[in-house]
């Protein structure tokens, strides 16, 4: 068994596109769920919302890429106040229902064969969604880096992609030392208290909702360019919860929570699963199909997310105290 | 592209078009009854080499292959209830049918020649699949199907709905309590046992094991370490994905029918048309239902979960054993939930997501009855499962879902604590 190349195919799932699409998606979900304790189960109509805006500019209608991009900040904006404003004055597990109900509804109208010449069905829409971002890419042709895997195209999403990362991350360091970010605390520990000294707390929800809500379309756009291809069913619900898995590992109301939760959170489950590939292919485990390896790592993660939410609800940085559980 | 914009703006035009197209009839030619009609993709092409048969209630059976124009006819002997098959392995690679269900339906031939419809799907994407009769008879059918899909989500949603009411769980883990159920029916049933021997002993085991068992291992532990309300819906999401995946390890991707009744000939009562076993399994659901109520209104224990959900410490304090009455209604519930699930799986079949599936539709109707209210579940079960049927009439049958979500949206903006909720901030 080659343990150094588990280790590299492992440590280039952690650092790499999947792994920042998702990212980005947490690091909108802690502004929402972790600063301003906004419980939103549709993250991921957010990430698909971002996804889209390229597929349907730069392919179905063929216009830039760079116009897409701002048409899908657009749209999640959109798309946040469309889901907030009828939702937001509603108890915690009123909005959380509402808005998993939400990102399936638009699941299921994209995928739909009513708009099908638009959002391409349940096929999705499929080409060369990122050339122009790829058209700019300085790296030379043989670029090789030592231990991660990625190819020329993937290494160039990634370096923009964990530089605007730490860009969002730097944001909201920024967002959340500011008077606004002590209000939006506020609303997360007592609505009523901050209501009573004057704030429309509505009003604050909203803008987290779609200061987070953007965010996460950046996760989408990436997704776009870099997998040139968009899929009404890759934004199941699960995605959402994937992201919640991410999010409370590294520590929600934590400013690099994100982060450090994305990089273990595709460590363990990329690890995972190659060492059982592995094991399996070198005749070690024999009780087990190739096939269900995949079911593996998922019982793994929703075990995990149980776990975590009962013995560490914390993660690994955060702060017991500082955790939106108990609202209703 | 302004072409494609245009395009998009006429896509129900064209849509109407591309059934059509997958609807052409061929023209009559034989004067003996026969079931005709002609295959082709959503594109329009013909689909050839489909075989199509048809049992009589005698069990003989006739044949028919689609030819280089998509066109078939399955000679009749007589008018009569026939079974219509589509032998899905002799479909070309890339084309699918719309609806599963398709796969085998009954139809009635009165004589001469019927035409039937078969949506077919290309590379995943959906034609329109759509009943050929009246706009009455349609109404009728869709009520018909409409109160049994209502029936079936009330079974669902009553457990859900009492351990919201008693413990203010909002457990997004019920969905796998239908699928828990109708795959441990399958279980049973693959071992040798008939489906009406293994279905009562799989809804037992359900209501004890996964029921009972699961308050007893999880929740109630949960209780006692006072963890969040919110912790503990979270903990029910990753249950959910845990069990989801623990039936795909052991069961696979695929979808599986029951060894018995599973091409039941259909039934035509009046207007109606349906088989004998959802009749039979929606008079089981409404006895089980009726039971359930009863006990709610008559029992002792019944009416200490009423007074629960009413106020659990009140109810505490004038002598209620809450936790017993919290551990009755996890058995009762997962039991009610895994008769859902093998009234699905033998209805359509077990697939590992369809608790998932179904699980939005069952907050649908929770959320439209009133979040905890006892009967609310049951109500709103029945408004959801005749709404979206009857909704087909307009929108296309791969939206209904559609329908029904955006109800509960609707009813979370005008009146938040449903039809039956008693008026108190849910803001």
């Amino acid at each position: 068994m080659d343990y150094l190349q588990i280790l590299s195919l492992t440590l280039t799932q952690a650092f790499g596109v999947t792994a920042l699409i998702y990212l980005f998606a947490a690091i909108g979900l802690n502004v929402q769920f972790g600063y301003t304790g906004l419980l939103n189960f549709g993250q991921v109509a957010f990430v698909a919302a971002g996804a889209y805006a390229v597929g349907v500019i730069v392919l179905t209608f063929d216009l830039s890429l760079w116009l897409a991009i701002v048409v899908g900040m657009v749209v999640s904006t959109l798309l946040a106040l469309l889901l907030g404003i009828p939702t937001l004055r509603l108890r915690a597990d009123y909005l959380a229902i509402v808005t998993i109900a939400a990102s399936e509804l638009l699941r299921l109208l994209v995928r739909s064969i009513a708009f099908k010449d638009v959002f391409g069905g349940a096929q999705g829409l499929n080409g060369k969604l990122g050339r122009q971002f790829h058209d700019l890419n300085p790296l030379p042709a043989d670029v090789a880096l030592p231990v991660f895997t990625w190819s020329r195209q993937d290494l160039w999403v990634v370096i923009v992609g964990w530089g605007l990362a730490l860009l969002a991350t730097l944001l909201v360091w920024g967002l959340v030392r500011s008077p606004w970010g002590r209000v939006v605390k506020g609303i997360r520990e007592d609505e009523a208290a901050v209501l009573s000294l004057g704030k429309n707390v509505f009003v604050y929800k909203l803008q987290a909702l779609v200061i987070g809500g953007g965010i996460a379309a950046f996760g989408g756009i990436l997704w776009a360019v870099a997998k040139q291809s968009v899929q009404p069913d890759t934004f199941q619900p699960d995605v959402t919860f994937f992201v919640y898995t991410i999010l409370l590992l590294g520590g929600a109301a934590r400013v690099f929570g994100p982060i450090v939760g994305s990089i273990i959170f595709w460590f363990l489950l990329a690890g995972f699963g190659e060492l059982l590939y592995a094991l399996i292919n070198n005749g070690y485990i024999e009780f087990l199909a190739a096939q269900q390896v995949g079911s593996m790592r998922f019982m793994l993660m929703g075990l995990g997310l149980m776990l975590l939410m009962i013995f560490r609800p914390q993660g690994i940085f955060g702060d017991r105290r500082e955790l939106a559980l108990d609202a209703r | 592209m302004l072409k494609r914009a245009r395009l998009a703006m006429g896509v129900l035009l064209l849509t109407s078009i591309a059934f059509m197209v997958s609807g052409s009839f061929s023209p009559a030619s034989a004067a003996e009854s026969a079931i005709i009609g002609t295959l082709s993709t959503p594109g329009g092409e013909p689909v050839a080499g489909v075989v199509i048969t048809a049992t009589d209630a005698d069990g003989v059976i006739t044949s028919g292959t689609s030819d280089d124009k998509g066109v078939f006819a399955v000679p009749l002997s007589a008018g009569g209830t026939y079974l219509v098959e589509i032998d899905v392995a002799t479909l070309p690679d890339e084309i699918t049918l719309n609806d599963e269900a398709d796969a085998s339906r009954s139809l009635l031939v009165l004589g001469g020649e019927k035409k039937i419809l078969i949506g077919l799907s290309e590379g995943g994407e959906s034609g329109i699949v759509s009943v050929e009769s009246g706009t009455t008879e349609r109404v009728i059918q869709l009520l018909l199907d409409g109160i049994l899909y209502g029936l079936m989500i009330a079974l669902g949603a009553v457990g859900m709905n009492l351990v919201f009411g008693t413990t203010g769980l909002t457990n997004f883990s019920q969905g796998e309590l239908l699928s828990l159920g109708a795959f441990t029916a399958l279980v049973f049933n693959t071992a040798g046992l008939h489906i009406i021997i293994a279905a009562p002993i799989a809804i037992v085991f359900c209501a004890f094991v996964f029921g009972w068992g699961q308050n007893r291992i999880l929740w109630r532990p949960l209780r006692r370490r006072k963890t969040g309300l919110i912790a503990a819906m979270i903990v029910s999401i990753g249950l959910a994905i845990l069990l989801r995946y623990t039936l795909v390890f052991f069961f696979g991707g695929g979808q599986k029918s029951y060894e018995q009744f599973a091409g039941q000939p259909g039934l035509e009562i009046g207007p109606f048309n349906t088989t004998p076993k959802a009749l039979i399994l929606g008079v089981i659901a409404v006895i089980a239902l009726t039971a359930t109520v009863t006990w709610l209104q008559r029992s002792r224990i019944g009416k200490a979960t009423r007074a629960v959900s009413d106020n659990p410490a009140l109810a505490s304090a004038t002598g209620i054993d809450v936790e017993r009455v919290i551990s009755v209604v996890w058995t009762i519930g997962a039991g009610l939930a895994a008769f859902a699930g093998i009234y699905l799986g033998m209805t359509q079949t077990s697939v590992w997501n369809m608790g998932q599936r179904v699980l939005l539709v069952l907050f649908a109707a929770v959320i439209l009855g009133g979040l905890g209210t006892i009967y609310g579940a049951i109500v709103g079960a029945m408004v959801v499962g005749i709404f979206v049927q009857l909704t087909t009439l307009v929108i296309p049958t791969e939206m209904k879902t559609v329908g029904a979500l955006f109800l509960m949206i609707l009813i979370l903006m005008v009146r938040p604590q449903g039809l039956l909720g008693r008026r108190e901030r849910v803001g």
